[in-house]
């Protein structure tokens, strides 16, 4: 709390000396600060310069912080390397359809509950709060026999529908926040002026709730990108694995490929960390109306 | 649907006050059907993909499952008496509880730092929190592997950076023995569950109304006493729920122990998750011994939600 500027009474004793002392008050914090952005961007920054470097020069001990030679072919080699266009494709389309899916079915089932009282209100909140702490990891060997037993494994929809319903108490549960903070008189506004039922819902609730609908989205997105157990527990075809459960592979018992395996996950990282910095500001909202992961 | 406003408030436990007698059974069945084309998908969705897995776990538990997957009768208590047989299975455990309870301890305290720091104001503050972000947004797996590398006995930069500030004098292999890999890996997932538990206090810290802190100064409290005093009892439910759901994650926690070491050396890195893992998909596989770790596992899970829906003060009741 120290970087609060309101001046305090000593401040006025010499109003240089006060001046001087918040300044140098706020240096610290911001060294501070930059030290801890660093320690945090450290990993993929050491990522990034292995990624750039040449073959040889990964297996050179002591190693070399920077790249003496800058091997930036290597992003350009790496499409070749393995079939990471394939499994790249692979996570796209598992994280959009399931994202789809989740906010189509959460969507839905969020605005009824926050409009309307009913039986078996409570209960289905509940199994959303509840269910929004299951994790496919706690439940991967049910999972898996589940799909053996429907037939699903190393199929692309097998892994869209975990995601989407592993995803979707999350997005009920957000969603239901900001509708039921949007006061109803503003709905019932619009239908005095005209509006239908659905026109209400487009162009006030919906507009009204974009914050919530742009968290939901993007946290379903890289959740189901990010995604791991599932898929290396149900995948088993190189073509229908997802990036995260391929780039391992750069790096085994035959071959050791770091600079590739680290360009991979960059073309992984650094696209999902852009959208993730979109929500920031929604997400301190989101995360204090109460409970959300 | 809905035709009375009064119904604000009440909870769902009573139905919006029913109009007048003449409600015949048909109204009040349609009444009783219609939010189902609201909340049915959902409801399907997650009954189909969240809770029948929980059913097929606990029935696998029981079940006599062959080593390609197929299932050969049932067996009773037979896979549990396996498990509890597991001569690391003691160990495994009490590594759970080390890992689970050092990791989020080490966390929240962290984080306490990093909230207060996220929130006082100074030139570049945004561009710091984006860059605690950034493991939040990154794939666990993938941040695991970093580690991994720069960990790395030969090529590593710790071991570089070590030696260059004389804390070590030769290199080590830290991730061979399992006390050092535990304590790195215990680090990374500190390092992945900070951006989460620092930003659930930062939105926190954002609700403390500011003129809380105006009256302690006129009171003349000092500022470790306004901390300890006001910020942390006013955190506390911040603080209860981000302890909680890191609790859960972390008791979940696969992709750093099954990058970095494996579990390995045999089971000496392993937490009862990848040690569920490991008895189901490596060797000779036993699904059904595994189901039934998953279950002692899911139980302990079960208590913690128990435990969470207490702490965000569940009812019964519509929240918010």
């Amino acid at each position: 709390m120290s970087g609060r500027s309101t001046p305090r009474p000593k401040d006025r004793q010499g109003a240089g000396d006060g001046a001087f002392v918040r300044r140098a008050k706020v240096a610290i914090l911001a060294g501070v600060g930059y030290l801890v952005a660093f320690v945090f961007i450290a990993p993929y920054l050491e990522m990034a310069l292995t990624a750039l470097k040449p073959d040889r020069e990964l297996t050179k001990s002591p190693t070399t912080f920077l790249p003496k030679h800058w091997d930036f072919a290597n992003f350009v080699n790496v499409w070749k390397a393995a079939p990471i266009w394939k499994n790249m494709q692979v996570s796209l389309i598992v994280a959009a359809v399931a994202t789809l899916i989740a906010l189509a079915v959460a969507l839905p089932a969020a605005y009824y509950t926050a409009r309307n009282r009913f039986r078996g209100r409570g209960a289905f909140l509940l199994l959303v709060l509840v269910t929004q702490m299951f994790a496919p990891t706690a439940l991967v060997i049910g999972i898996y026999r589940e799909m053996v037993a429907l037939n699903l494994t190393d199929t692309l929809l097998g892994l869209i529908l975990v995601n989407a319903a592993f995803n979707l108490p999350f997005c009920v549960w957000i969603l239901h926040g900001y509708f039921s903070s949007i006061p109803k008189a503003l709905e019932e506004a619009a239908y005095l002026d005209g509006a239908g039922k659905i026109k209400a819902l487009t162009r006030v609730t919906l507009p009204l709730s974009l914050p919530g609908l742009v968290t939901a989205v993007i946290y379903t997105f890289i959740g189901a990108w990010n995604e791991y157990v599932v898929a290396l527990t149900i995948t088993s075809s190189p073509d229908r694995q997802p990036l995260t459960v391929a780039v391992p592979g750069f790096v085994t018992s035959y071959q050791q490929h770091w600079q590739y395996l680290f360009a991979t996950s960059l073309i992984a990282i650094v696209p999902v960390v852009i959208l993730f910095v979109f929500i920031e500001r929604y997400l301190i909202g989101g995360l204090t109306a109460g409970s959300v992961k | 649907m809905h035709d009375t406003i009064e119904a604000h408030g009440a909870g769902a436990t009573t139905p919006a006050p029913a109009p007048p007698p003449k409600t015949s059974a048909l109204r009040r069945l349609g009444r009783a059907l219609a939010p189902l084309p609201w909340i049915g998908p959902a409801v399907i969705l997650i009954a189909a993909v969240v809770l029948w897995p929980v059913i097929e776990m606990v029935r696998t538990s029981v079940l006599r499952i062959s080593s390609s997957g197929a299932t050969l009768g049932t067996r009773g208590t037979g896979n549990y008496r396996d498990l509890f047989d597991e001569s690391d299975l003691v160990s495994v455990l009490l590594r759970t509880v080390v890992w689970v309870v050092g990791v989020v301890l080490v966390t929240i305290v962290v984080s306490l730092a990093l909230g207060q720091l996220l929130n006082a104001r100074f030139p570049g503050r945004r561009i710091v929190r984006w860059a605690v972000i950034v493991p939040w947004a990154a794939s666990v797996l993938m941040t695991a592997l970093t580690w991994k590398w720069m960990l790395n006995y030969y090529y590593g930069v710790v071991n570089k950076v070590l030696q260059g500030v004389g804390i070590i004098d030769h290199p080590v292999n830290w991730l061979s023995h399992p006390a050092q890999a535990m304590m790195w890996m215990m680090w990374v997932a500190v390092f992945v569950s900070l951006p989460f538990t620092s930003f659930v206090i930062l939105a926190g810290l954002q609700t403390i109304p500011e003129d809380v802190y105006e009256a302690a100064r006129v009171d003349g409290a000092g500022r470790a006493r306004t901390y300890f005093r006001i910020t942390l009892p006013l955190l506390r439910p911040s603080l209860l729920v981000a302890a909680i759901i890191n609790v859960i994650n972390v008791f979940n926690s696969f992709p750093i122990i099954y990058a970095m070491t494996g579990g390995g050396p045999g089971s000496k890195t392993d937490t009862s998750t990848t040690f569920m893992y490991k008895l189901a998909f490596t060797g000779s596989g036993d699904v059904g011994e595994s189901a039934a770790m998953a279950v002692v596992n899911f139980a302990l899970i079960l208590i913690l939600v128990l435990v969470y829906l207490r702490v965000v003060g569940w009812r019964g009741e519509a929240q918010s």
